[in-house]
């Protein structure tokens, strides 16, 4: 996933196109400290400014769209892949990506749903498949850490692994005889709010990912692993430990995912979750994180998951059928990955005819950073 | 010697008064936000000359260069290209103006074999207007030749060492046709032999009438190689002189704007053993290298480019492994399968490529001077930035960092600067024994004078430190004992009363001593010459 391993891993200094043939410029030269933060924050300001809007189309659109059981609608069937999304912003940002976890979701709903057709109660079963889906995660871990094998190509083979697994499980059967009280978990609000409990879930573990992400060291090597990965092994970060860890986490949280998807569709069937891998991965890209490792943030990802679901619930009160829908998540993500190049691309060819034309005297402010 | 202009310069293009300078500055100034790294510069440079840059870290050296090579556009002023104003806008326009760069930092396609990356602008056609291939190699095998380095020119240039990427790019440089030659510290990380080869064909360059920028640090070299010398400090220009006019103190009292004495070594204590090597072999790298370091004791490593130094110290720091032998820490073996195991063992290993292994360039100067003490200084997780912070401050302060404050991004920083920002972050591991590999690459006379300063401080505290350096003056000065490696294997081993350049040289290069070169005193050469091996070590605990 990193771009240019060994040498251009991160530093713009060192951008090859800024060969005297390439003619392009060294990124790190040309952006002062000043300047990227706020260009951060940016980012997530817009997505914000985007979510905004959203709610107000939407509430144009239909006078439904403002009503707690629409909020709670909406927002209940993006939980899973909101905290999915979590994990996966820390192994995005180290330059790695997990694409198992629509499988762990389908093979831990089978497993419990297997379990509890056989008679094993849930406070047994849904430890066990959370123990399942740390296990996942380590394989998809030790394979790449270890053995060196690129995560696309891990976990690619791994979602087919797990798929595979959930058939074998439960085969073409359907388990929903589960108690009142397990589903209700999957789509009942705390009582007298509009706020499903899966809420609850994501807040708490997004406010444990903020804080690890933003606030611990560990949050800090996961960004160093990602910006320069041999400068971090050299300042003694064990970075094949941190991935399989993130690793372990991410298959440990599409367990859990896969126990909520499970209430919530008071089903279990081996085919749960499919697709979803491309949702979490549109979110974690929408929200900011770039794809080749080392910049992003949580609070932009979270921000990112009620974008989409706001989007998704617009288009579906403006009556778009779900093909269409799954169109427009096609293109938001093509959109995310895409827009940063563009920004690039459009500061160099402005640049570019800037420089063109003599800088005509004093048209440049003092501080502002050119060339 | 060679400070005359020589008699081929005369021809056509004369460096007198009465033709334009091949390139002329008037008035230029470039600000960075709130630094100005360049204030009202102007300045000349003739063909058929060699002209040195000198100035302390951040004097805005690399600013101009790079205002040259069209990498940076001037915020004001004018550049006169053989007396015609002309705008500089981009790297391609730097080429068509035949203005050739070699940059402080080599940026090189690391995929792209060595051979590429030197005619990746032009490459050689031959007929049908296809590039050929086998012209490029024998091109490229030409230059290297030419500087007398052994390079396979068609293997990829990932993992060279930096004297090689070096390399690479001075000989990109010269295969242009260039009429003006811009060096920006090309040498920082060249051993005396390539060096002495870069200056011949520096000089060859100028007599043939190009106008040539050399910007360096080693005041040595400014004299050995140029005609005029002009000084920056703090992006203004002091002084243009001519070189043989001026002293070294001169030039430093021009750069620094006080006098600096150099610093010499104080005497520590030497201790007992702390690090031994016994043996230690990595196929195709090094074979049976034993030495000693001991607590409070500098050994110096030196040799030529490619000798094993650095390969030496990555297998100390547990980045690569030894295929053969053994090393003890206090006697004891240790097995170092990760740099972190290293450091938890109390080495540092101040790298030698700051880009690639020693800096976060998009992190800021306080998160990389942290980075490898994280878990130690903040046992409960959770990061505090005015620790952080204060403890950074610290060691750029007395680094003398030149900077906005530790919130800046090392990106933004001066080549030299950025080296004391590695020098700090493992500084800041306290460790037990230091290995530095040029840990004075690109810095400044002051800063220079600070780092050894640190070290001979570090040394009396009871550390062992290892000094790898291509400077022979350096190893010279700073080295209690000096081992000297040519091809991978340890060819001499020298006590610091016996040491001289002739000796360090014949050694690294591979030649046998002279019969009539001054036997060391008996007895210190072979106290160090045989380490009392194991029976010794095993007296310390
Ligand atoms: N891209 C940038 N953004 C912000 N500041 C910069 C940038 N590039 C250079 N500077 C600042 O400009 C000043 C001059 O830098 P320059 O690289 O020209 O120094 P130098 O003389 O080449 O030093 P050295 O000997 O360390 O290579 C320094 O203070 C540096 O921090
Ligand atoms: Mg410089």
């Amino acid at each position: 996933m990193t771009g240019l391993p060994g040498f251009a891993t991160d530093s713009g200094a060192t951008d090859p196109g800024a060969t005297p043939g390439g003619g392009a410029q060294p990124v790190g030269e040309r952006r002062s400290a000043l300047q990227r933060i706020p260009a951060l924050l940016r980012w997530e300001s817009l997505l914000l400014l985007i979510l905004a809007l959203l709610v107000v189309e939407g509430a144009r659109l239909s006078k439904f769209f403002l009503t707690g059981s629409n909020f709670s609608n909406l927002v209940s069937a993006e939980m899973e892949v909101a905290i999915v999304a979590l994990p996966m912003t820390l192994i995005i940002i180290t330059g790695e990506i997990d694409l198992s976890v629509e499988s762990m979701i389908g093979l831990s709903g089978a497993i419990l749903g297997w379990l509890w057709s056989v008679g094993i109660p849930l406070q047994v079963g849904i430890p066990v498949v959370l123990v399942v889906g740390a296990l996942g995660g380590l394989l998809n871990g030790l394979l790449v850490a270890r053995v060196g094998v690129p995560s696309l190509v891990v976990t690619l083979g791994t979602l087919a692994l797990f798929r595979g697994l959930a058939n074998v499980v439960l085969g073409p059967n359907a388990i929903s005889d589960f108690p009142p009280g397990f589903t209700a978990f999957g789509f009942d609000n705390i009582p007298g709010t509009p706020v499903p409990w899966t809420l609850i879930v994501f807040a708490v573990l997004g406010v444990v990912f903020w804080l690890v992400a933003h606030g611990t060291w560990i949050g800090r090597q996961v960004f160093a692993v990602g910006k320069n990965k041999d400068a971090a092994r050299y300042a003694g970060i064990r970075v094949g430990r941190l991935k399989t860890a993130l690793f372990l986490v991410s298959g440990l949280i599409a367990a859990f995912a896969g126990v909520i998807l499970t209430a919530r569709f008071s089903s279990a069937r081996s085919d749960n979750g499919t697709g979803l891998t491309l949702v979490v991965v549109t979110i974690v890209l929408l929200g900011g994180v770039d794809i080749n490792g080392g910049k992003g943030t949580i609070p932009g990802v979270i921000i990112a998951v009620f974008t989409l679901s706001v989007l998704q619930s617009s288009l579906r009160l403006a009556g778009v059928s779900s093909e269409y829908q799954a169109v427009a998540v096609g293109l938001l993500l093509i959109g995310s990955v895409t827009a940063p190049y563009l920004a690039r691309q459009t500061r160099l060819l402005a640049d570019r005819a800037r420089r063109g034309r003599p800088p005509p005297a004093g048209s440049i402010a003092p501080g502002e950073v050119v060339g | 010697m060679t400070l005359l202009p020589a008699p081929g310069a005369a021809s056509g293009e004369p460096g007198t008064e009465s033709a334009p300078p091949r390139v002329e500055l008037r008035g230029v100034s470039k600000r960075f936000g709130p630094t100005a790294a360049l204030s009202d510069v102007s300045m000349d440079l003739r063909a058929g000359e060699i002209h040195a840059l000198v100035g302390e870290n951040g004097a805005g050296k690399s600013t101009l260069v790079k205002i040259l090579a069209g990498v940076h556009v001037p915020d004001a002023g004018t550049i006169l290209l053989d007396g015609t104003p002309t705008q500089i806008t981009d790297p391609m326009s730097a080429r068509a103006h035949r203005v050739a760069v070699v940059h402080q930092e080599p940026r090189l396609f690391p995929d792209l074999s060595v051979a590429e990356n030197v005619f990746l602008a032009s490459p050689p056609r031959g007929r049908l207007g296809a590039i050929s291939w086998r012209e490029m190699r024998r091109a490229a095998a030409a230059l290297f030749a030419q500087l007398d380095v052994r390079l396979d020119v068609s293997a990829p240039v990932r993992g060279l060492s930096m004297a090689d990427q070096q390399l690479i790019e001075i000989a990109k440089a010269l295969s242009m046709d260039a009429r003006v030659l811009i060096l920006d510290e090309p040498t920082a990380s060249l051993s005396a032999h390539e060096v002495e080869r870069l200056f011949t064909i520096v000089r060859r360059t100028r007599d043939s009438g190009v106008a040539i920028l050399f910007v360096s640090h080693r005041l040595d070299e400014v004299f050995a190689l140029s005609d005029r010398a002009t000084v920056f400090r703090d992006g203004r220009h002091v002084i243009t002189a001519v070189t043989r006019d001026l002293t070294p103190s001169d030039l430093i009292r021009h750069m620094v704007g006080r006098a600096v004495t150099l610093f010499p070594k104080g005497q520590a204590a030497i201790g007992d053993v702390l690090l031994e090597v016994r043996g230690l072999t990595r196929a195709g790298e090094f074979r049976d290298v034993s030495f000693t370091v001991r607590a409070g004791e500098i050994l110096g490593l030196s040799g030529l480019v490619g000798a094993g130094r650095t390969e030496i110290a990555r297998v100390l720091f547990g980045i690569a492994q030894p295929t053969a032998g053994e090393i003890c820490l206090d006697g004891r073996p240790v097995h170092f399968a990760t740099p972190s195991t290293a450091l938890g063992a109390g080495i540092a290993y101040v790298p030698e490529d700051r880009h690639q292994d020693g800096l976060i360039m998009d992190f800021s100067i306080a998160d990389n001077v942290t980075l490898p003490i994280l878990p130690r200084l903040f046992p409960r997780l959770f990061v505090r930035r005015s620790t952080e912070r204060t403890l950074a401050r610290s060691y750029t302060d007395q680094l003398r960092v030149r900077t906005t404050g530790v919130d800046q991004l090392v990106q933004a920083l001066s080549g030299g600067n950025q080296q004391k920002v590695v020098i700090a972050k493992w500084l800041a591991t306290r460790p037990r024994v230091l290995i530095l590999d040029e840990p004075t690459r690109g810095v400044d006379i002051g800063a220079k004078v600070e780092v050894h300063r640190i070290m001979s401080d570090l040394a009396a505290s009871g550390l062992g430190i290892i000094l790898i350096s291509s400077e022979l003056p350096e190893i010279l000065a700073m080295s209690d004992r000096i081992l000297v490696l040519h091809e991978g294997r340890v060819t001499a081993e020298i006590a610091r009363g016996d040491a001289t350049e002739e000796r360090i040289m014949f050694a690294a290069t591979g030649q046998v001593e002279p019969p009539d070169a001054p036997l060391p005193t008996g007895l210190a050469f072979a106290q160090i010459a045989s380490p009392p091996a194991s029976s010794e070590a095993s007296d310390v605990r």
